[in-house]
């Protein structure tokens, strides 16, 4: 539990981070540029879906980032409910947006896939709806952390959210095996292996992980913009008293 | 060879939909946050300024205050 104390310090945090920050960039722009490379033009078209495929090599990494952030939004407000960790609920709220973004990627861009594949834009069967679910989530927590006037008690309320709608996140991953579905079944994430060609899964996996080290270089942007935001919170109290 | 590129198989207004959404919400996520770093790291250091400077006029005039009384 050592390295968790040590982060619970926020300005050798913020210092840590900024020290990281060039290196995120670096990386995050070479695994995307390799990534839009393999995926548009060093890749076959599928031999069902012909060239939408490609909309897989965004709309995947995605939801992917959509499911994690919520994930690591409900660890995080675990840990400031439990342990009261001070980033944890900073990390939270600066995540949020990031989360409610991918979201709606991952919505508009299987949208996009949908009409061409199936023949409409959206069904309301248990994947798309429970995603749809989580992108109103992510906009709940935004609204309900700002709704108080003392942020203390909108942090408070905005974590127990985050606990009780993580049950949706099985949901989501679950879906297209508990319910009958137009959506493609898992074939990355499967207990046998990746059920999808090397040449396919290289661009996907890059994608993923450029997506990833984004996420990471926006929130450290965020976090440090949340830190500042408090800092003036408190100048402000402490010179009106 | 770059118009069949561009035509993805018919399906271009899809494909190219697709990527041009992801671009625009990742853009503008990061320069929204990069604006509010930059506004709430000026206004913090305005402010810093502000009562910085008045404290130690209080001080200065705490000191004068201690000088008179002696």
């Amino acid at each position: 539990m050592n390295w968790f104390h040590w982060f619970a310090n926020p300005a050798r945090f913020m210092r840590l981070a900024a020290r990281l920050q060039p290196w995120i960039m670096v990386l995050g722009l070479a695994t995307g540029a390799a990534g839009l490379y393999y995926g548009l033009f060093d890749s076959p078209p599928d031999y069902q879906q012909g060239e939408t495929v490609r909309i897989m090599y965004v709309h995947v990494p995605s939801a992917w980032m959509a499911m994690f952030v919520y994930t690591m939004m409900a660890v995080a407000a675990a840990s400031f409910l439990i342990w009261k960790h001070p980033l944890a609920d900073v990390a939270a709220q600066a995540a949020a947006p990031i989360g409610a973004g991918f979201t709606l990627m991952a919505l508009v861009t299987g949208s996009l896939w949908g009409q061409p594949m199936w023949g409409t834009w959206w069904v309301w069967d248990a994947r798309l709806t429970s995603v749809l679910i989580l992108f109103f989530l992510y906009l709940g927590y935004i609204a309900l952390v700002n709704a108080f006037d003392d942020p203390e008690r909108g942090s408070k309320a905005g974590a127990i959210l985050l606990l009780v709608g993580a049950v949706n996140i099985p949901i989501i991953k679950f879906s297209v095996d508990w319910w009958n579905t137009l959506h493609q079944p898992a074939s990355v994430a499967r207990m046998d292996g990746p059920a999808i060609d090397p040449s396919m899964l290289l661009p996907l996996m890059l994608m993923a992980a450029a997506f990833k080290l984004y996420f990471l270089y926006l929130l450290i942007v965020r976090m440090r913009g949340e830190l500042t935001a408090r800092r003036i919170r408190l100048l402000r109290l402490s010179d009106a008293a | 060879m770059l118009r069949d590129f561009l035509e993805m198989g018919g399906y271009a207004t899809y494909v190219w939909s697709s990527y041009a959404v992801v671009l625009v919400v990742l853009a503008g996520m990061l320069i929204a946050s990069l604006n509010a770093l930059r506004a709430r790291d000026s206004e913090l250091k305005a402010l810093e300024e502000r009562v910085g400077g008045r404290r130690q006029r209080r001080n200065q005039g705490r000191v004068e205050e201690m000088a008179n009384d002696a």
